[in-house]
């Protein structure tokens, strides 16, 4: 058994950011994600395992610091919150234009606008979606606990060093902040320059001796060359969609209705179901982890079961409802329910949506 | 007397100048007569010379010279516009034994990225900026520049730039020189031989420094022509540079080794 300690979702992030072997961490800080450069700046994980920590000027310079650093093939991180991750949307497009691997963690606030520093799931949209220019996919990973916000790094960096592709972490104020039990990782070696070299033959890290010199770019001025990219691109994306889809199910084998809910909203529609069962109403719970890629397939066989209606849980004004729709494609009745704007629901509250909008009482 | 050749000539022992070979072979993108290229063949030279061919990451902006990557031959990586700095402060903070360096336009460094300038040349990262200042922006199509001067005329200032309307020309050499994390700072051109020699002296000493880990940026800027932007032939532009951008921006070491160079 590993480490049990009692953190904040932020500091256990920020513990396993040292523990998976992170090569640097560049952040600014903002409510309500500050903890994981403060835990990082008091931890010195430059003494415990050479890690760099770097206060950057904005989210600006932060992402581009991860251009760079992931580029030279290091292990790099940033965290924020959801106007520092607004600012960080040109750089994400480059990086995954380019093709670097690197963890953004995105501990999400109320919005639009400066908005609050409340808990809001109000940035699915900018996460899975886009969010910069260009045809591009982040790998997103959503934590419904302080347990996920410290196992979800490694993972986020395996996939992106897998794939060559930004993995983000996007989870809420509220997991950032609460504390709770955790079992920490064992701590992972980071890699030495020899094996990043050996390990990374594409990173620009000082062109190798009777070698080729190597070049990061998300630019081609040729069109033809550049579709030809996005068909890379592309095809990786479908490879990821097959293959790397997360999800869980909680008491759906013989529910009449699904609450699909992730993160925070999923911690909440647990105890929801419960009260439902109380009442006598089957309900079960489906839990994107992967909020891209979405879980298209569990609800295509929930579908194909019979459900008879699905209530996606979030806290915004409904943005996972559009892939909860675009899934189940018109067969059964799918409503969206949430506070927002830094509100969280209540467990009676999403119960209550549940009876009014969907079962219909 | 048998006639000679161009063969007879062609000889190890006749050799008096050769294209370093940390340039690659592909035709230079850049307008006939312009700056550009003279100043990516200095940089080259001088790693060469260093030996840090497998040393290097370079960090290419977007501008004119955002296709830089195609003709250095060293790692290079092409940056967000203006952010170069900012990439370049992770590659040697991960890799603080490598030669780092960014190569940047007057748009680039000084209007998008002043941010990113200021707080790498505050932070003293241990890299080498070249900053190529040729007053306008080249790559868009002779647009104004943070770096245009009183009165010159381009496609947003077509009157001239009014500088009560437009704001003035901005001199961030000297800016950045008087920030405590800036080593070496100085001004140099690249159209004359003379020039040339001088600057490319400038840009091994930034290396240099860099090399010895001295502590802070050593900041390189190259007042340079932009022939097509300005509307001039080559020849002129080299003339109109003389007579109108060094008054304003002043050639020389403006800061050697951490100390401001006293000019009186
Ligand atoms: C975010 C962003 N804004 C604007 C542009 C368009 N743009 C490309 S190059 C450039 C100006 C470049 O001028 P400069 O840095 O002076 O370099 P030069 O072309 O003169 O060498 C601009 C505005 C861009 N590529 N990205
Ligand atoms: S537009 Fe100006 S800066 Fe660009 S290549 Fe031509 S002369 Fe050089």
């Amino acid at each position: 058994m590993g480490e049990l300690r009692l953190m904040k979702g932020n500091e256990a992030l920020a513990e396993a950011a040292i523990r998976a072997g992170c090569d640097g961490y560049f952040g600014y800080p903002i409510t309500p994600q500050s903890e994981v450069i403060e835990y990082l700046m008091a931890e010195k994980p430059y003494d415990r395992t050479g890690m760099v920590v770097l206060q950057a000027e904005s989210e600006v310079a932060s992402i581009n610091m991860l251009y760079g650093g992931g580029a030279t093939g290091k292990k790099v991180m940033t965290s924020s919150s959801s106007p520092g991750i607004s600012l960080m949307q040109e750089g994400l497009s480059y990086i995954a234009g380019a093709e670097i691997p690197c963890v953004v963690a995105n501990v999400v606030r109320g919005g639009p606008g400066l908005g609050d520093i409340q808990p809001a799931q109000s940035d699915y949209f900018q996460s899975v979606k886009g969010g910069g220019h260009g045809d591009y996919r982040l790998i997103v990973l959503a934590p419904s606990s302080v347990q996920e916000m410290s196992d979800f790094v490694p993972l986020a960096f395996d996939l992106s060093f897998k794939y060559r592709n930004p993995a983000m972490i996007v989870t809420d104020g509220l997991i950032g902040q609460m504390m709770e039990k955790v079992e920490l990782f064992d701590p992972v070696p980071r890699l030495t320059d020899e094996e990043i070299k050996e390990k990374y033959p594409w990173a620009t890290n000082g062109k190798p001796k009777g070698k080729e010199r190597r070049i990061i770019t998300s630019l081609d001025l040729d069109p033809h060359r550049q579709e030809e990219h996005n068909w890379h691109l592309q095809a990786k994306y479908q490879r990821i969609e097959e293959d790397e889809v997360r999800y869980e199910m909680l008491q759906c084998d013989d529910a009449d209705y699904i609450i699909v809910a992730y993160g925070s909203s999923a911690r909440i529609a647990q105890k929801s179901i419960q009260l439902a069962k109380a009442e006598g109403i089957k309900v079960g719970l489906l839990r994107p982890i992967t909020l891209w890629p979405f879980p298209k397939k569990p609800i295509h066989e929930l579908v194909e079961k019979g459900i008879k209606g699905f209530l996606s849980v979030e806290m915004s004004a409904g943005q996972m409802v559009e892939d909860v729709k675009l899934e189940v494609g018109g067969q059964t009745k799918v409503e969206h329910f949430g506070r927002y704007g830094g509100v969280i629901h209540s467990p009676e509250e999403v119960l209550e949506a549940l009876k009014k909008q969907i079962i219909g009482e | 007397m048998a006639e000679l050749t161009v063969q007879d000539i062609i000889k190890p022992e006749n050799l008096v100048y050769k294209k370093t070979k940390l340039m690659t072979d592909k035709a230079l993108s850049y307008c006939p007569g312009c700056g550009h290229g003279t100043a990516h063949r200095i940089i080259m030279e001088v790693l060469e010379e260093l030996d840090k061919e497998h040393e290097t990451i370079g960090v290419a902006p977007v501008g004119c010279s955002v296709l830089a990557y195609e003709f250095m031959n060293v790692d290079m990586q092409q940056a967000a516009h203006g952010r170069a700095p900012a990439l370049a402060t992770a590659i040697k903070r991960l890799w603080p034994d490598k030669m780092v360096f960014t190569y940047q336009g007057d748009g680039d460094l000084a209007a998008i990225g002043t941010s990113e300038t200021i707080h790498v040349c505050n932070r003293g990262e241990q890299i080498v900026i070249i900053f190529i200042n040729n007053g306008i922006y080249g790559m868009t199509g002779g647009q104004m520049a943070p770096t245009t001067l009183p009165g010159m005329k381009t496609s947003t200032s077509p009157y001239g730039r009014d500088v009560h309307m437009m704001g003035n020309p901005l001199k961030m050499t000297e800016l950045i020189a008087h920030l405590p994390g800036t080593f070496f700072v100085s001004r140099q051109a690249v159209h004359t031989p003379s020039a040339v020699r001088k600057a490319k002296r400038a840009v091994r000493k930034a290396f240099d420094n860099q090399i010895n880990k001295k502590p802070g940026v050593s900041f390189i800027e190259i007042v340079s022509n932009c022939n097509s932007g300005w509307k001039m032939t080559p020849l002129d532009s080299n003339v109109w540079m003389e007579e109108n951008m060094f008054p304003y921006y002043e050639l020389g070491d403006i800061k050697v080794d951490g100390k401001i160079v006293d000019k009186d």
